[in-house]
């Protein structure tokens, strides 16, 4: 019973979506915009779980005293912080438990959320994936390197694209008569966006459109069961 | 205040950026400090915007407000609850129900989409006629797209194995895919480059005053 009803709930959910599609009519189009404002919340409440989760094993790890266990309390205290600011003021326009906080809003330059979110949060994230340009250049090595025909073209392509849309390669490439101007860096960049890069992301579209319908029918008709984690 | 405050603000960013950027360098306790706090601040980033922009507005605010209207949304609730049971591990079983209910719904959705956007919508698009352009350029892209898309998806065909003549499709595919590939490759190079920009461009201009 513990698998079988789930995979009937996964089942009806599924088919009255699919039929609701055909049949835009009552009851059936109610019954999608239902499930689907449904799903957006339970969603939510994955997410407070996915939360719970990271409070959980931060926890663990500094009650068992984990390599490294002094940074998680970090962990916890700046999401205490953020959460509690933006439960108590909360963020943009929103109002929190205690309003929008003008007094400690005219202090501080914003809301404490909002300037945790300004100062902290788009920094770190922001520098964070910033250093990928640094060891993007080790991978562009291995990716770049003359091996086969097809990495050649992988190299050509990124180069062609990358100056392509900087002003340098208008200057390099500006000497090329009118009579060839497909052959100037930004024309080729463009063409090489529109057609072959076009084609390509076709292909891979419609081939995993076309894994995503075989998937979802497995999990639609209870074949694919692995969501329900084991056979207990 | 508030310009004190700002002071502050910039501060507080340079030190982080400083932090992460010293990753460049080795492993450090700068590095794992801010990483850990940046994982906290951004799980409470997203917990609060989904308190505020999905739960209250289309949950709690309904209920609370209209109730006799709304009582049906008592049922998604208990199912959140029910999600939320996955965190003990006797009631873990519990949170199957609404699991599947996500997964049912998420599987048809996603079907439906990707049928009509990236299947239909997408042949659709590639089926035209090439000679109805004037421009040559059109005309050989058009070619193109059509080789490169029928030739792309034949690459992904893995019922029989290319060989002999079938194998030559399965090569022009891969062909134009590494030619996509390098193309994305690029753009992340520059979007990257970009944020690294951005970061420097701070530090230089607004901590440092350097830049003008």
């Amino acid at each position: 019973m513990k698998s079988k009803i789930p995979q009937f709930l996964a089942f009806i959910s599924g088919v009255v979506i699919l039929v609701a599609a055909f049949i835009p009519h009552t009851p059936f189009g109610m019954f999608e915009e239902t499930l689907t404002n449904w799903f957006m919340i339970i969603s939510s409440f994955a997410i407070l779980l996915g939360q719970s989760s990271l409070i959980q094993s931060n926890l663990a790890k500094i009650s068992q005293k984990a390599p490294d266990w002094k940074y998680h309390i970090a962990t916890l205290v700046s999401f205490g912080a953020m959460l509690i600011f933006g439960l108590l003021w909360g963020m943009e326009n929103t109002p929190g438990i205690l309003g929008q906080g003008e007094k400690i809003a005219e202090n501080l330059g914003a809301k404490p959320f909002d300037y945790l979110f300004e100062y902290a949060f788009m920094p770190l994230s922001s520098t964070m994936f910033s250093l990928l340009a640094f060891y993007i250049a080790s991978a562009a090595y291995r990716a770049f390197i003359f091996k086969t025909f097809e990495s050649n073209l992988l190299l050509i392509t990124a180069v062609i694209v990358m100056l392509g849309r900087t002003s340098f390669a208008t200057v390099l490439t500006s000497w090329i008569p009118d009579s060839l101007h497909f052959l100037r860096l930004p024309e080729l960049t463009d063409f090489i966006m529109q057609y072959p890069n076009t084609a390509a992301q076709r292909a891979i579209l419609i081939s995993a459109a076309l894994g995503v319908v075989g998937a979802s029918l497995r999990i639609i008709l209870g074949i694919e069961r692995s969501y329900l984690g084991g056979d207990k | 205040m508030a310009e004190l405050m700002k002071t502050i603000g910039i501060w507080l960013s340079a030190y982080f950026t400083l932090s992460i950027f010293s990753f460049l360098y080795k492993d450090n306790p700068f590095y794992k400090l801010a990483e850990q706090i940046f994982v906290g601040l951004s799980a409470a980033y997203w917990l609060v915007y989904t308190i505020y922009n999905i739960l209250i507005p289309n949950l709690f605010n309904k209920l609370f407000t209209d109730f006799a209207n709304n009582w049906i949304l008592l049922i998604p609730m208990v199912l959140g609850i029910m999600m939320l049971m996955r965190m003990f591990p006797k009631l873990e079983w519990v949170s199957r129900y609404p699991m599947a209910i996500m997964i049912g719904t998420t599987a048809a959705i996603a079907m439906l989409l990707s049928f009509q956007s990236d299947f239909l919508s997408q042949i659709a698009a590639t089926i035209v006629n090439p000679f109805k352009f004037s421009s040559p350029v059109d005309i050989v892209g058009t070619i193109l797209i059509i080789i490169g898309t029928i030739c792309g998806i034949y690459f992904f065909y893995f019922s029989k194995k290319p060989e002999g003549f079938y194998k030559i499709p399965s090569k022009v595919g891969i062909w134009f895919l590494m030619v996509s590939f390098g193309a994305s490759f690029g753009y992340t190079v520059m979007a990257r480059i970009s944020l690294l920009i951005g970061r420097l461009d701070f530090l230089l201009r607004d901590w440092l005053h350097i830049i003008k």
